[in-house]
């Protein structure tokens, strides 16, 4: 038997998605296994390569008729397949988090964007509607929105994509959870901004001792940022390593994405294309378990 | 000839105590055949003022001449067809109801064409999809295939300027490379002016020559890509950007 406590926040071990289409079963995930410490995981890859579909299997939100197997998805002990759909909603939000791609559709438009933050509180935390609001306020500051008090009663049309990104962050991590899934955070926000969030979501990870699973199709924002990094293609995990030495990754899937980036420092006339090999496609999954 | 010439521009949001100034006192000139960069962060301006060029946003002031000819609030058929515009997401700026045929046709007819059969797949073939995927819907094309039918429908009146709103910014990266290569051979081929909008600035130093870097509305500091890339700024803000964007940008030497 293995050791389950090894210190991991999440083990996966054997993840399937599948969803059944008129033309037969189409694997969106396929057999992927990895682990999650006290860490910064990233995985890359691009659109339709399961790396979202990874991050919904875990909190169990792709509903039927997809498929979602697993041999084991263990948060601490606890085999998240085994749940019921009841204590699975004690797990999201409260345990692990989410922070999902585009605010325009993960905002509430008919609410005020400060009463949806208190409103986060208030579901995990036990504190009157004044705690909440002093407590969602705190939170927008530390997501740098300047003025948040009249930010907090703004509503999701009236404020910018970035601002939009910057409050859903504040709304994930008000319950203060274990791991955040944060589902390209940043894709909507400056380089600049950028920046900024990530150093943001960077203290709460250390601080708090959370486990964050990074998401993104952006390579050099994921070796900047994250330790470690799974590389996906075509649901699989194709080849895995130190985020400081994605640079040095020899998978010629990982080269073709990292060439095909237009660089300041380094100016081409045509920027290379990557050519995709079927055979990517068939290899076994790595496994990124530590 | 100037392609693109704005003079002290300025746009406004809003009346009285809620007006809000979005651009102040703007000017750039882009030379015919030239590609100029608008870089910013969101909030910056930088949309603001291609749409008040396309005549989206009435209230501003100031000169904007395209060609050589003056533009007053009202803009005419001419104009249109000179000027076009590719938007940053190609999912929202097709009909999801209107096949490729569809989209391309419309345009096509409203510009006054008459072989429009023809210019269709001729289009097709220029943004590098075949005649297979012409009719098709927008919700069986890939993000970058959308991309390029976006192209093509900016393509379609033959014009001469094209202002690009962040145009790869919703695309992966390899897709990214693909319309980036694009937008430089059709620029090349059919010696159109660019007007460009990203917070990318690698993007924008592939494809532009010159750059105008936007903050709060004002444009700070306008230099060329080569000023850029030597790190000659004037400005604290553009080297601001410019450090972050490099401190993305750690990688080794291109092996």
């Amino acid at each position: 038997m293995r050791n389950i406590s090894t210190g991991n926040l999440l083990e996966v071990e054997n993840l399937w998605v599948k969803f059944p289409t008129r033309s037969g079963i189409f694997d969106a995930v396929r057999g992927i296994s990895f682990s999650l410490g006290r860490e910064r995981l990233g995985i890359v890859g691009e659109s339709g390569s399961g790396k979202s579909m990874t991050g919904r299997a875990i909190l169990r939100l792709i509903r039927p008729p997809a498929m979602v197997t697993a041999d084991r998805v263990n948060l601490e002990g606890t085999n998240l397949m085994d749940l019921s759909e009841r204590q699975m909603r004690a797990v999201r939000g409260q345990r692990i988090s989410m922070i999902m791609q585009d605010p325009k559709f993960s905002l509430n438009p008919v609410m005020r964007v400060g009463e949806q933050i208190s409103e986060a509180y208030r579901l995990h935390a036990n504190t009157s509607r004044a705690a909440a609001k002093r407590k969602s306020i705190e939170m927008l500051e530390a997501v740098k929105i300047r003025d948040p008090e009249r930010v907090y009663t703004l509503f999701p049309h009236e404020v910018s994509g970035g601002m939009g990104q910057r409050i859903m962050i504040a709304m994930m991590m008000i319950p203060d959870p274990k791991i955040l899934i944060a589902d390209e955070p940043t894709s909507a926000l400056d380089v600049s901004v950028q920046m900024q969030v990530l150093e943001i979501m960077d203290n709460l990870v250390k601080d708090r001792g959370m486990g964050l699973i990074f998401i993104s199709h952006d390579l050099n924002l994921v070796s900047a940022f994250c330790d470690r990094v799974l590389i996906m293609y075509a649901g699989r995990v194709v080849e895995t390593c130190r985020a400081d030495r994605l640079h040095e990754a020899t998978h010629p899937y990982t080269r073709g994405l990292l060439n095909s980036l237009p660089r300041l420092d380094a100016p081409v006339d045509r920027l290379e294309v990557l050519k995709r090999d079927p055979a990517w496609r068939e290899e076994d999954s790595i496994s990124g378990r530590t | 000839m100037s392609g693109i010439l704005i003079d002290a521009l300025n746009v406004w949001f809003g009346e009285h105590e809620t007006r809000v100034d979005a651009v102040k006192g703007a000017s750039l000139s882009v030379p015919e055949g030239g590609s100029f960069g608008l870089v910013g962060e969101s909030g910056s301006g930088k949309s603001t003022i291609l749409r008040a060029l396309t005549g989206l946003v009435p209230t501003w002031n100031g000169h904007m001449e395209v060609l050589d000819a003056p533009l007053g609030k009202k803009r005419d058929r001419k104009f249109y067809s000179a000027v076009q515009m590719v938007f940053q997401d190609p999912y929202a700026s097709l009909h999801p109801r209107h096949s490729v045929d569809q989209v391309l046709g419309e345009t096509l007819s409203l510009h006054g064409f008459r072989d429009i059969d023809m210019r269709i797949s001729k289009l097709l073939d220029d943004v590098g999809l075949g005649p297979a995927f012409r009719f098709r819907y927008p919700h069986q094309l890939s993000g970058g295939q959308r991309q390029r039918v976006a192209i093509a429908r900016a393509l379609a009146p033959e014009p001469e300027i094209l202002l690009l709103d962040e145009p790869t910014s919703a695309l992966d990266v390899s897709v990214q490379a693909e319309i980036l290569n694009l937008l430089s051979d059709l620029r090349k081929e059919r010696n159109l002016t660019y007007l460009m909008v990203s917070h990318n600035l690698a993007v924008v130093g592939h494809i532009c020559t010159d750059i105008a870097v936007m903050q709060l509305g004002e444009i700070v500091e306008t230099l060329s890509v080569e000023q850029m890339r030597a790190q000659e700024t004037q400005h604290p803000y553009t080297k601001h950007l410019l450090e972050s964007s490099l401190g993305a940008i750690k990688g080794p030497d291109h092996s």
